[in-house]
């Protein structure tokens, strides 16, 4: 049994494209849709409104971790964290890292999210029902988007 | 009297240990178990073995049963399916996120 999720998706793009993608905080609002307030700055919180139709009273709020120009760029978070009745800044988040590497298509870009040992239990359900919906309305948001195009 | 079923961040806590991890890998071929069987071939003592197959029953992956006067332990599988489906949400998550990505940085 694995403890973290690790993803790798050839991208045809140069690295220097996918970086500001991912950390250019209105680029990576677009792709991730949510409405980023501040940059991403090494050990401050940035935080946004999701942008699901239904779910914009709603926040999401990450902690840049490191930023190695066009090599490295990570995060920890606690996904779905919305009960505004909960203090979410005692625990522990899980971290997501972003990994780059030139390949001869363009970019390699490894993703990892680990530290879900650590998700309180009182909390997992909640986010487990928040990203299940989230999620499954995104899924519809993309293909909207893709239709339209085509 | 089954156990109560474990969140799965109590899941995860309970396998984020090797000689844990390395207990269900030897209890997964459905076959319940002695300490002694469950010792055999393992670094650490019968009483850490001990220690740790309770940190996992309590976890409600692993139960106890009587054989005469030998205690057997087994694996009970529906926790570590929990674990899975759970990361396998998480995992299409990013696949999707990563499909937006790349539409985003290819067009």
């Amino acid at each position: 049994m694995q403890n973290r999720i690790e993803k790798r998706i050839e991208l045809k793009a140069p690295v220097a494209r996918v970086w500001r993608a991912l950390t250019d905080y209105r680029e990576f609002g677009e792709w991730f849709r949510v409405a980023l307030e501040s940059p991403f700055v090494v050990g401050q919180t940035a935080r946004g409104h999701i942008l699901h139709p239904g779910y914009e009273h709603l926040k999401m709020e990450l902690v840049v971790q490191k930023i190695e120009p066009e090599k490295l760029f990570s995060y920890t978070w606690h996904p779905y964290a919305v009960d505004p009745n909960t203090d979410y800044s005692e625990e522990t988040p899980t971290l997501v890292e972003f990994r780059l590497e030139e390949i001869a298509t363009g970019t390699l870009l490894i993703v990892t999210e680990s530290g879900f040992e650590n998700i309180p239990a009182h909390r997992r359900d909640e986010a487990f029902r928040m990203n299940d919906g989230g999620w499954a309305q995104q899924l519809k948001n993309i293909e909207n988007h893709v239709t339209q195009k085509a | 009297m089954p156990n109560k079923q474990s969140e799965p961040a109590v899941l995860f806590a309970a396998l984020g240990d090797e000689t844990r991890l390395a207990l269900v890998a030897k209890l997964r071929n459905g076959r319940p178990s002695s300490i002694s069987e469950l010792t055999i071939g393992s670094r650490v003592s019968r009483q850490a073995i001990t220690k740790h197959l309770r940190v996992l029953q309590k976890a409600g992956m692993v139960h106890r049963a009587r054989a005469g006067r030998q205690s057997l332990f087994e694996l009970d599988p529906r926790p570590i399916g929990e674990m899975q489906d759970y990361l396998d949400q998480v995992s299409k998550q990013w696949d999707q996120a990563l499909e937006r990505l790349k539409a985003f940085v290819e067009k």
